[in-house]
């Protein structure tokens, strides 16, 4: 497009010399020529190929000629042909001035080459003298390095001879200098004087003079070791002292195993001190101990036993312990341990942390120097470890666990740090092991304790229950709960305060045992006391065994009381009875949950379940109300015996009261259903029962007991009456006297009333009555008939088993005339 | 294999004394003294036929007053003693007597069953073992396995040892022994022991048992507070000489060592009511009979203290013989103490139980209603004892 737009110029306007714009015009349309565009490539242009254009390089005049002949008009060719000579017109003035300029130009280039070849020359003869100077320079320089030569090599040797001379000197003045050192006590720079100049004697050793020196140093050198091992073997030396001494006399040659077993043989001195100190405590407190030892053995029972009497008996175990244990392990610490580290530490830095060199490495002290620490540490801490042992096992009191805990885990702290000194060494793990037989032997003497103090309580207990009548002492459990107003702590405030102070005080164990888990203690992560301690030693060594044992010595309460004739108050038999209930129903599963908790248990081993504690609570429950029942029922029927066997029954009068032991029985009974009732529900009846005692009475010996014994006295059927009795059997179930009751008040009422019934029954068949005998023990079973029905279950057992006292007295009555239904009633309700 | 049912024979009269023949070695007979105020007692003789499993009966009168205890002679089989109690002027008075049975029981019962009942024999009085001086006699025992010359009567707080002369017609007093203490001590059961040669004798009263030597008539031991409550019965082991077991109102049967009396061998607590009556087996002691006032009577296996070491006779066996290996599996577990069976057929206080003389494998039961019952120990448990 530019090129149309020159080629349009180039038509439309004239050639304007002046203007520059021409002018550029100009150079660009030759640059165009040449076929350079502006950025000097050559461009091949698509419109140059035509033929008619003028500019192009492929114009063919004869063709433009002719296309312009046959498309113009005469007017136009000659217009064109004015151009076109206007054209080359200025063409040629534009060549001409170019070819001016260019003249001018090649003129003044020539004339410049001109003026240089001259320049060139003058320099040329410039530097042909400086060639010539720099020759000169050389030759003197050379000549005068050559006279300096002898100078040099005069100098040089005169400094090696100083050096030498000054060696020498050395060497000369080593024994001097060495025995200064050795006054000044500078050993190590004796040492390090005379390691400098060894070398240099030994090579030497042949020439006299030198062999003199060697051997004066030799001398002194051996001096100098003397004083050395005697600052080892003395003991004032401080642990520094020690190992700079140990370094000069490795420096010295001096065979390194000699010097591990002195070192340590040193170290072991003093470490004899701090264990005869830590004894001679061990051995001091049971020699104090003899004045106050009883009081101290009596403590550990007596001390848990009420909260009351831990706090006077403390600060009297404290004097007679002599220091406690903390105190003791803390001395052991900061004594022992500590100082076995300080030991270990400069022992290995001596022996075997030591950068080898020389000779030293190939000995391999290090293996041996460590074998010997090894040793020597194991041996140490065994009877350190037997001196803690003995310690811990005189802490016997359970007062304060916390003290012996946190001096356990000062103990084990300690220990850490040895297991980072000496990282093969079984003393840590062995500390560990002490810790782990400490807490196992806390936890036995916990559950005696807790064995103690259960069986204080219940001395409490029955004293409480034995002396009723006693004004408020201070014997009572409650401690003066119960003190003013009634004499007696009731039944349930007993039970409560029994199974309070059970509770607190295992709780109160339970968070001194659970001390040992606590986090900040170091040993609490052993894998012992994340799991084996708490499953088998927390839970089944102290929670299931103790109360496996509150149930055990239950049973035993029922075996050795049904010997010895009921020791056990039938009261305590009773409470206990509900105590174990209570456990089986819900305390056995909130201890056992409670300890789940605190100590996160993680049971790897089985583990007692709370179901097979609970049936032994049960079990213990139930035996012990089936032997109050047996108690009970034995102590009403004994009475009931001895009334039917010591009196003459055929002789006796005619009836006009009840008998007062009957009267006794209903009274007791009436008190054995107040204290059942106090601790355990009513239980179930027999719907019917709401029924007045006096109408099922009459009715019962109106219609019953009629038909039951008339028939009988008339000789002619003496079967009837085991015909009828035998129906009447046939009817009803058979009963079983001394039967398991169950947990409820008319359970255990019936359950005695039939053991007294069934005795009175057995005892009657046993004796002969005459008229008034038979008619007495009808008032008197009327009498029990109407107080008797209303604690039992089933009123129709009652009848029963009267029915039966009655037909039996029938039976074994000289002249059985019965006495009159209304009689009795009367007799009865006077009496 | 069953076992029979229980045989069961009912009196018309209440009863508490039992006895087996002790005499009478080959046919199995108990002898049931009956307890009546109005009628006259009687004295049943039972007879039982094994094959046939029935019962034969025979009744013979007992006018002198209602039967408390019953003992057959050990060498005559016609005679036997009664402790019976007689009122007089309105007092009861417990007395004891030697009877011999008419000669002619036997044979007449057989010919005509019926008609015993209407028209029953007499007891011929021998002799009266005179007590007016020591009180209610509780019981008379026999000397054990001897000629029938010899017995001792308990009477309230007296041991009266007797020798029975002229064909037992005359009874006199050879050698006494009386327990003093304080308060009344009333013997209530004893018993003769078999063993060193006849001359030891327990007694209980009250809670205590006591041994007596019969040549000094000095007591030996004496186990206080044997039982919590009164003891009921007391039984030698026939086979272990220092052995004894004694029941009580306690509900239990304990079994002594009377060299070590602090404390007993065993103690058995299985009945819910008083036990009235133990009773060893004669030849095997491991079994053990029980009667109690609960109704029922108990058979059990006492293993462990009886005088047969545990099932040596089995291990024998097995030893010479493996092809019956497989059957005697079930023998080879050592038998263990055990109660073999509770017998229910009771619906009285049971007061007396006693073993057949003649077959060791077979007992008798008397409740107060008059109900005997006869019954077998298992005959698997008297194969694995046999064999």
């Amino acid at each position: 497009r530019r090129n149309e737009i020159n080629v349009t110029t180039k038509y439309s306007t004239t050639p304007p010399d002046s203007d520059p714009s021409q002018r550029r015009r100009v150079h660009s349309m030759l640059k165009h020529y040449y076929g350079l565009n502006e950025e000097g490539k050559v461009t091949e242009q698509a419109e140059s190929l035509d033929p008619c254009d003028i500019n192009g390089p492929h114009f063919d005049p004869e063709v433009y000629l002719n296309k312009l002949r046959m498309e113009c008009s005469l007017g136009e060719l000659m217009d064109h042909e004015s151009c076109m000579v206007k054209q080359i017109r200025s063409l040629d003035s534009d060549m001409q001035t170019l070819v001016y300029e260019n003249y001018n130009k090649f003129i003044s280039a020539t004339d410049t080459i001109r003026k240089m070849k001259n320049d060139f020359k003058k320099m040329e003869d410039e530097m042909d003298c400086l060639s010539a100077n720099m020759a000169a320079i050389t030759e003197f320089s050379a000549h005068i390095s050559g006279t300096l030569q002898d100078q040099h090599a005069q100098i040089t040797k005169l400094s090696g001879v100083h050096t030498l001379l000054r060696k020498l000197q050395f060497l000369f003045e080593l024994p001097a200098r060495l025995n200064k050192c050795l006054e000044l006590q500078a050993y190590a720079q004796a040492v390090s004087a005379h390691r400098r100049a060894r070398c240099v004697l030994q090579q030497y050793s042949h020439m006299p003079s030198f062999r003199g020196i060697q051997d004066d140093c030799h001398v002194i050198m051996e001096q100098l070791a003397q004083q050395l091992r005697q600052k080892f073997r003395d003991g004032g030396s401080s642990a520094k002292d020690l190992s700079e001494c140990v370094e000069l006399l490795l420096q010295l040659d001096e065979p390194a195993e000699e010097l591990c077993d002195k070192f340590l043989s040193h170290a072991q001195s003093r470490f004899e001190a701090d264990l005869q100190g830590l004894e001679a405590e061990l051995k001091d407190s049971p020699v104090t101990d003899t004045g106050g030892g009883l009081v101290q053995k009596t403590n550990p029972g007596s001390n848990p036993v009420s909260p009351s009497s831990s706090s006077t008996t403390n600060p009297f175990l404290s004097p007679t312990a002599g220091t406690d244990i903390l105190e003791f392990i803390d001395r052991g610490c900061n004594e022992f341990v500590s100082s076995l580290c300080l030991v270990i530490a400069s022992y290995q830095e001596l022996f075997i942390n030591r950068p080898q060199e020389g000779e030293l490495a190939s000995k391999n002290i290090p293996e041996m120097a460590n074998g010997k620490l090894h040793v020597f540490v194991d041996t140490l801490a065994a009877r350190y470890f037997s001196l803690v042992e003995r310690r811990i096992q005189e802490e016997k009191g359970v007062s304060d666990n916390s003290l012996l805990v946190r001096a356990l885990d000062r103990f084990h702290r300690r220990l850490q740090a040895i297991s980072k000194l000496l990282p093969g060494s079984a003393v840590p793990s062995q500390g560990t092991e002490i810790v782990v037989r400490a807490a196992r032997e806390r936890i036995k003497q916990y559950l005696s304790a807790l064995q103690t103090f259960y069986h204080d309580s219940l001395t409490d207990v029955r004293q409480a229950l034995a002396a009723p009548r006693q004004s408020a002492g201070g014997a009572s459990v409650s401690g003066g709960g119960a003190t003013s107003k009634d004499a007696t702590p009731s039944l349930p405030e007993l039970l409560t305060s029994l199974s309070n102070f059970i509770l607190n005080q295992l709780k109160s164990v339970l968070a001194s045992v659970h001390l040992f888990t606590a986090k900040d203690i170091t040993f609490s992560n052993k894998p012992y006391f994340k799991g084996e301690f708490c499953s088998q030693g927390v839970r089944e060594g102290l929670v299931v065994s103790f109360i496996k044992f509150i149930c055990q010595s239950s049973r035993q309460y029922c075996e050795s009381a049904g010997d010895r004739g009921g020791s056990t108050p039938p009261a305590l038999l009773l409470l206990l009875s509900r105590l174990c209930l209570d456990y089986e129903t819900s305390t056995i599963s909130y201890i056992l949950t409670l300890t789940d908790e605190q100590f996160l248990v993680q049971h790897h081993t089985p583990v007692t379940p709370v179901t097979a504690l609970c049936a032994e609570a049960r079990e213990a429950a139930q035996k012990l109300l089936n032997h109050y029942v047996k108690v009970q029922g034995l102590i009403i029927s004994q009475m009931l015996r001895k009334s039917v066997e010591t009196r003459d029954w055929v002789n006796t009068i005619e009836p006009r009261n009840v008998r007062a032991v009957m009267k006794r029985v209903v009274e007791d009974t009436t008190s054995i259903d107040v204290q059942v009732g106090l601790l355990y529900e009513e239980g179930v009846r027999k719907a019917h029962s709401s029924d007045s005692s006096k109408r099922t009475f009459s009715v019962y010996s109106s219609s019953r007991q009629q038909i039951r014994y008339a028939p009988s006295y008339t000789p002619s059927a003496p079967m009837d009456t085991n015909l009828l009795s035998n129906i009447h059997k046939l009817f009803s179930e058979r009963i079983d006297i001394f039967s398991p009751v169950e947990f409820n008040k008319v359970s255990v009422l019936t359950g005695i009333i039939k053991i007294s019934l069934k005795t009175f029954l057995e005892c009657v068949r046993l004796r002969t009555f005459g008229r008034y005998g038979l008619q007495q023990i009808q008032v008197d079973c009327h009498y029990l008939q109407m107080y008797l029905w209303r604690f039992v279950s089933d009123e129709n057992l009652v009848h029963f088993l009267l029915d039966e006292i009655v037909g039996s007295a029938a039976h074994r009555c000289l002249d059985p005339s019965p006495m009159e239904q209304s009689v009795i009633e009367v007799i009865c309700e006077r009496g | 294999m069953e076992d029979d049912a229980p045989v069961i024979y009912g009196l018309e009269f209440q009863a508490r004394a039992l006895t087996a023949q002790t005499a009478e070695t080959d046919a199995i007979r108990f002898l049931v003294g009956t307890q009546s105020l109005k009628f006259d007692n009687q004295i049943h003789i039972i007879d039982f036929d094994d094959e046939n499993n029935v019962i034969n009966k025979s009744v013979l009168l007992h006018d002198a007053g209602e039967i408390w205890h019953i003992s057959g002679s050990p060498a005559d089989k016609a005679v036997l003693t009664t402790c019976y109690s007689k009122t007089s002027e309105s007092r009861v008075l417990t007395c004891a007597a030697v009877w011999r049975m008419p000669p002619e029981w036997e044979s007449g019962n057989h010919e005509s069953p019926d008609d015993s009942s209407n028209n029953p024999q007499t007891l011929e009085l021998l002799c009266h073992l005179d007590n007016t001086a020591h009180g209610s006699v509780a019981c008379v025992l026999w000397e054990p396995m001897g000629d029938g010359k010899r017995v001792i009567s308990l009477a309230e707080n007296h041991v009266l040892l007797w020798d029975l002369q002229e064909s037992s017609t005359k009874a006199t007093i050879s050698s006494s022994a009386t327990l003093e203490g304080k308060g009344q001590l009333k013997f209530t059961a004893g018993k003769w022991s078999p063993h060193h040669n006849n001359t030891q004798l327990a007694t209980a009263n009250d809670t205590a048992i006591r041994g007596w030597d019969l040549r000094s008539m000095s007591q030996i031991y004496c186990i206080e507070n044997a039982h919590g409550q009164l003891v009921r019965d007391l039984d030698f082991n026939p086979n272990k000489q220092y052995y004894l077991a004694s029941c009580g109102d306690d509900c239990k049967v304990k079994f002594w060592d009377v060299r070590h009396i602090n404390e007993p061998v065993k103690c058995l607590e299985e009945h819910s009511h008083w036990v009235w009556s133990v009773r060893y087996n004669h030849s095997h002691d491991q079994l053990l009979l029980t009667g109690s006032s609960d109704s029922r009577v108990i058979l059990s296996n006492m293993v462990s203290i009886s005088s047969e070491p545990f099932g040596h006779l089995v291990d024998d066996d097995e030893l010479s013989d493996n092809e019956e290996s497989q059957q005697e599996d079930k023998g080879k577990e050592p038998l263990q103490d055990s109660i073999i069976a509770t017998y229910e057929e009771h619906e009285d206080s049971v007061y007396a139980v006693e073993w057949s003389a003649a077959d060791p494998w077979l007992f008798a039961s008397l409740s107060y209603d008059g109900r005997l019952v006869i019954n077998r120990v298992p005959r698997a448990l008297k194969y694995r004892i046999l064999l």
